[in-house]
């Protein structure tokens, strides 16, 4: 499948995941919302341009805005993820050139630490940026910390499954091939 | 000049960046009072056509119990059919409407119009609902939404087959309500942490409360008929910087599982408003 239509398909899948499952289900508590959907500007192959980047991370967003009725909100920490991501992958990765071996970010392409490091990092600044908007408007500084934490575990366990559920299969792209 | 150019075309990820986050917020500080664009419209129908497919799947689980809560409300409207006709005073009446009023003199003050959900949040801070009626089946903004257990929001967004409304989970809502023992008026709001209690608010400390009494919509709320339903007194706490109690109410609507809803319009909200914006001459 070429990785246009797979990322087309991946977009449409977390959209309506996010939309009509993880927002649907009963709070377990007021301060946990789970969210998955930034996975997919996490999943992006390695050679995509930082501009292409950036305005997928605000098309994702604004989708989601739309079917959840508040615009801007999710928009804001998708575009800051998306500029964020080439610094981090280059931080991460920068001696091995993994970029021209793999398509795109995962445990196999990157190795189990880094990636945890990367997405742990992304989960947390998502959060951290989409509750301090959240909190602008009203909330307690007990409420935004709470909310940063207790929502960074629960997307984590959930991207965690996810990577076990839906193992990528990476090939080992070579110059000769 | 040229300097200006080499600064764009170096920086430009960092200023398309800025750009992008600037755009996300004005959108969210525009939208935190009422969409204005028509855009919101646009975009309003086309969530709205595809939410109603999923619908057409997620009802199916729900039917029996829809089925129930439909029959009961049935039974309800039978046994209250007058409860939505107002008495004018007859003494001056000057000439009668035949369509406005029935033979006993009274006049249409509530026109009750059945609508479907067909999209619902609950778990945001700003909960809104999409209903599948629009503005070709007569709905108008500030329309009253009520489910057969208790009133569930406003109307604030029409187009020509959706409506789009503010659920009372949703910061920004503020109901007039009362007591319905003492017929206390006060103010009803959602503090944002737990679907299934509002905050009742404006009760003075000398009011008579308990836990368990009704809370209802007051007389002076435009919008809603007087004594909808709106929960019953959980938890009452005194404010100490105040000289009024904080309610906690559980409200009767299960936002959860809300599917079948009524709008209902106030067919002289015009007029009342009207009226009310007439500046007092002898101020």
């Amino acid at each position: 499948m070429s990785l246009l239509i797979k990322n087309i398909i991946r977009f449409v899948l977390f959209i309506l995941i996010q939309v009509y499952i993880l927002s649907q289900v009963p709070p377990l508590h007021q301060f946990i919302t789970p969210y998955l959907y930034f996975l997919f500007i996490l999943w992006l192959p390695f050679t995509i341009s930082r501009t292409a980047l950036l305005f997928l991370g605000f098309c994702l967003g604004i989708t989601l805005d739309y079917f959840l009725g508040v615009p801007g909100l999710h928009a804001a920490p998708c575009v800051l993820i998306a500029y964020l991501r080439p610094f981090l992958i280059n931080l991460l990765i920068s001696q091995e050139g993994t970029e021209l071996n793999y398509a795109e970010p995962s445990i196999k392409s990157m190795g189990f630490t880094p990636y945890s490091l990367y997405v742990l990092v992304f989960t947390f600044v998502h959060h951290f940026y989409l509750v301090l908007i959240e909190w602008m408007h009203f909330g307690t500084f007990l409420y935004f910390l709470g909310k940063v934490t207790a929502t960074t575990g629960v997307s984590l366990i959930l991207i965690f499954i996810t990577e076990m559920l839906f193992f990528r299969k990476q090939q080992f792209r070579t110059n000769t091939g | 000049m040229k300097n200006i150019f080499i600064f764009i075309r170096r920086y430009f990820n960092f200023l398309f960046f800025m750009t992008l986050q600037i755009i996300c917020i004005i959108l969210l500080v525009k939208n935190s009072d009422t969409y204005g664009a028509t855009y919101a419209n646009i975009a309003n129908e086309i969530t709205g056509r595809i939410n109603t497919q999923y619908n057409t799947v997620h009802n199916f689980f729900n039917l029996r119990e829809n089925n129930l809560q439909l029959q009961a409300e049935n039974t309800r409207l039978k046994n209250l059919l007058g409860s939505n006709f107002e008495t004018t005073d007859t003494t001056f009446i000057k000439h009668i409407d035949s369509v406005m009023t029935d033979t006993l003199g009274k006049q249409r003050k509530y026109l009750w119009l059945p609508a479907k959900v067909v999209n619902n949040t609950i778990s945001q801070q700003y909960n809104y609902m999409t209903i599948h009626r629009g503005s070709n089946q007569g709905v108008k903004k500030d329309m009253a939404v009520i489910s057969s257990t208790g009133i569930a929001g406003t109307i604030i967004d029409v187009s020509e087959n959706y409506c789009r409304a503010m659920s009372l989970l949703h910061r920004n809502s503020k109901v007039s309500s009362m007591l319905k023992k003492s017929q206390i008026p006060g103010s009803v709001e959602w503090d944002g942490k737990d679907p299934y209690y509002l905050t009742l608010r404006k009760i003075p400390k000398s009011t008579p409360v308990a836990k368990g009494d009704s809370v209802v919509t007051s007389n002076y709320s435009a919008n809603f008929p007087p004594n909808m339903m709106i929960g019953i007194v959980s938890e009452i706490t005194k404010d100490p910087g105040s000289n009024d109690f904080i309610i906690q109410i559980k409200t009767s609507t299960n936002f959860y599982t809300l599917e079948y809803v009524n709008i209902v319009e106030n067919l002289q909200l015009e007029e009342q408003r009207r009226l009310e914006a007439v500046k007092v001459k002898n101020e």
